[in-house]
């Protein structure tokens, strides 16, 4: 692989995160890793953790499910940050969360940034409706140009964002350059100069065969549909540039030395191999990784007893048929420290791959975390506190 | 196989849904082995580029192309499919359109990549399409395939996806695409669709599995059975339970069963026992919870093990005998 000739430092390295919370040059720390493996959870421990700290911290969640309203005891999040109470100010922090409304993001940006006239067509229009709405990837887009306002705003020293639930971690990562090529190619331009123009001049310009493809879209879309498409797609015409140009600054925002991206997984196979893939991406992008959090991990219980031992024991006992507890304790033993050692398999062949990507483990709790008490505990299991069993 | 009848005959498409981390690849494939024994023949369908069939079941990456993965149970097969937007929308317009240098015009200016990619919904539009086209397809007169899974989006997303042709219906009053969105929801609306969801019995899945049910059933799409994965064998009685959740296990009686067993222990062992022991007994009480949530859905309800060392092929087939036995397939 890529790994240079160095030294490689001891495989699994502590991952401090104290330090990265603690450092006033950390400004924006990004949540990642595949669905359901505890990103939510995670960015609100570590705000908790670092306004509880000292530091002034917004939060920002995109996840449709509420769930950091939930974890945070708040019973509606809306685009625009709360103060979460209860959070100890005593060291001077605070704490303020927002969720991400993506069709309301999308309608501040237009009317920013168009005549009162034109953001009320493009309002208006059904294409632009469904798209705010109810396009998968306009959440990324989104939350993109929302990370890019509250740094903007620059009235928190720290941000802390929870990535969408993408059907690919990486989405959030390629939402600006899409929508680059996508504003730079020449679909676009065709439909603008179609909706301007009835397409001839930019048919000319752009060569032959393309009367074929717009006699070819009005054929598949109907006349109506790339009407709409064309009137859209004109209306937003003046924006466009703003639009990408500030998702390109976001972009190298992300890149900056103030960003740590902290990669959230699971012991299981799915989320590490997306955990994987994410950090070798991060490494191709120049995006800081400050490491992995691997949520969730069993301990072995007692660990001198073997998963062997434990089940001949338990069949021992079967046979005589005394002693039916420690029969079952035995059993439930064997099955947690198979589990434990899967994972622990699971985990020694992620940092075998990655042997410089510091790594903390969160142990795996009873019950989900829904208050400030619970998120405090994953903070500290955050920061290392947690004692390996 | 087949202990008892399928709870869902008539089904021709399956589609699996719950929250992320859940297992739904898991089950989708189990689903797919469970319905493909008698000869019959099923067709498991992906479509987020994780590959995560051909994980599953041990085999290459998946081109776009139907591929037998498996033999079923019972002597039938389970083919699997990767849908890939892009080629799935090239394809769509050569059945349709018979594209020639129009369709690679269409790519040469982005139009595909606006297509698949940026257009609204429309990747979801071309995914169900092509479902469609796989649950309607027909030689010599009967269906290709007995039964398609698909291995669908998350819960948070699954009515948003399925419902796409819905909005595709709203913005084309007319046309050829509307027809094709007309003719897909008649299908994922009609009797011969069961969502089904999958759940852990965890605070957050179960909970997501009710939102869901209750998303899937306000847009009129057919909810099917509650899948409860990665359950664990009781392995403590209930009394036993109840004491060591309180902290009143007698260590001595423990130390005293060690002994009869064989096992030589340290001084620490019993303790950790008895600690791992209420761990377990607070989880079991969550557990409990969790399925009286889920009963009160009313839904046909499989429970599945969890399988300790992970899920490898031979773990499958295990798991669609499960799902055999209960009537899920």
């Amino acid at each position: 692989m890529k790994t240079p000739m160095t030294t490689p430092r001891v495989a699994g390295t502590a991952l401090d995160l104290d330090k990265v919370l603690g450092n006033p040059a950390t400004r924006i720390i990004v949540c990642c890793g595949s669905g359901g493996v505890g990103k939510t959870t995670t960015a609100a421990a570590l705000a908790v953790r670092a306004a509880e700290a000292g530091r002034s911290v917004v939060v920002l969640t995109i996840d449709p499910a509420r769930r950091l309203a939930q974890s945070m005891g708040l019973s509606s999040l809306d685009n625009t940050p709360r103060s979460v109470s209860g959070v100890d100010g005593s060291a001077g922090g605070e704490l303020h969360a927002m969720m991400l409304d993506m069709k309301r993001t999308f309608d501040e940006v237009v009317l920013a940034h168009a005549t009162p006239e034109r953001a009320a067509a493009i309002l208006e229009n059904p294409f632009y409706q469904s798209l705010s709405s109810s396009f998968s990837g306009t959440q990324e887009y989104m939350a993109m140009e929302k990370l890019g306002q509250l740094r903007a705003e620059d009235r928190w020293d720290l941000i802390v964002v929870d990535t969408p639930p993408s059907r690919s971690a990486l989405d959030f990562l390629d939402a600006p350059q899409r929508l680059g090529s996508f504003l730079d190619g020449r679909f676009i331009r065709l439909l603008m100069g179609s909706a301007r123009s009835g397409g001839r001049a930019y048919l000319k310009v752009l060569g032959a065969g393309l009367g074929a493809v717009t006699g070819l879209l009005t054929k598949i879309l109907g006349a109506q549909v790339l009407k709409d498409v064309q009137t859209f797609v004109a209306a937003l015409d003046t924006m466009f540039g703003g639009f990408r140009e500030r998702a390109d600054t976001t972009y190298r925002l992300l890149q900056a030395p103030g960003t740590a991206f902290v990669v959230v997984a699971t012991p299981e196979r799915d989320a590490l191999r997306e955990a994987s893939y994410f950090v070798e991406r991060l490494g191709e992008e120049g995006m800081p990784l400050a490491g992995l959090v691997l949520n969730r991990v069993h301990s072995g219980g007692a660990k001198s007893l073997s998963v062997e031992r434990a089940l001949a024991g338990a069949e021992t006992l079967d046979e005589s048929g005394g002693y039916p507890l420690a029969a079952g304790l035995l059993r439930l033993h064997a099955e947690r420290a198979r589990i434990h050692a899967r994972e622990q398999q699971l985990r020694r062949r992620f940092t075998a791959a990655h042997p410089r990507v510091p790594v903390v483990d969160i142990p795996a709790l009873a019950g989900d975390v829904h208050d400030l008490a619970g998120l405090r505990e994953i903070g500290s299991a955050l920061a290392g506190a947690a004692v390996q069993a | 196989m087949g202990s008892r009848e399928s709870d869902w005959e008539g089904v021709r498409l399956h589609v699996v849904t719950g929250k992320g981390g859940t297992g739904k690849t898991t089950v989708a494939a189990a689903l797919a082995l469970a319905l493909s024994g008698q000869g019959r023949r099923t067709l498991l369908v992906e479509i987020e580029d994780r590959q995560g069939i051909a994980q599953l079941f041990d085999v290459p990456p998946l081109p776009y192309e139907e591929r037998k993965v498996a033999g079923g149970p019972g002597g039938g097969d389970v083919f699997a499919l990767a849908v890939d937007a892009e080629a799935a929308l090239l394809e769509y317009l050569d059945m349709f359109y018979k594209l020639g240098r129009a369709g690679r015009g269409l790519r040469r200016i982005g139009a595909i990549d606006f297509a698949t990619t940026i257009a609204p919904g429309m990747r979801d539009v071309l995914l169900t399409g092509k479902i469609y086209e796989a649950v309607r397809r027909k030689r010599a007169g009967r269906p290709v395939y007995d039964a398609v899974v698909l291995d669908a989006p998350p819960s948070g997303r699954i009515t948003r996806f399925l419902g796409v042709n819905q909005e595709v219906a709203g913005l084309a009053k007319v046309g050829p695409i509307r027809g094709q969105a007309d003719s897909i929801m008649g299908l994922l609306t009609s009797p011969q669709t069961a969502v089904h969801l999958v759940t852990l019995l965890e605070e957050m899945p179960v909970q997501e599995t009710c939102d869901a049910i209750g998303e899937l059933t306000a847009a009129g799409l057919p909810v099917g059975g509650v899948v409860i994965n990665a359950v664990r064998a009781p392995l403590l009685k209930q009394a036993d339970l109840t004491a060591a959740a309180k902290g009143r296990l007698d260590p001595a009686v423990v130390r005293d069963g060690l002994a009869a067993a064989g096992v030589a222990f340290r001084e620490g062992v019993v303790a950790a026992l008895i600690d791992e022991a209420r761990e377990h007994a607070v989880r079991v009480a969550l557990e409990k919870s969790g399925r009286r949530t889920l009963k009160a859905l009313n839904r046909p309800t499989y429970e599945l093990p969890l399988l300790a060392e992970g899920v490898d092929l031979g773990g499958l087939y295990a798991l669609a005998e499960r799902l055999n036995q209960q009537g899920a397939a």
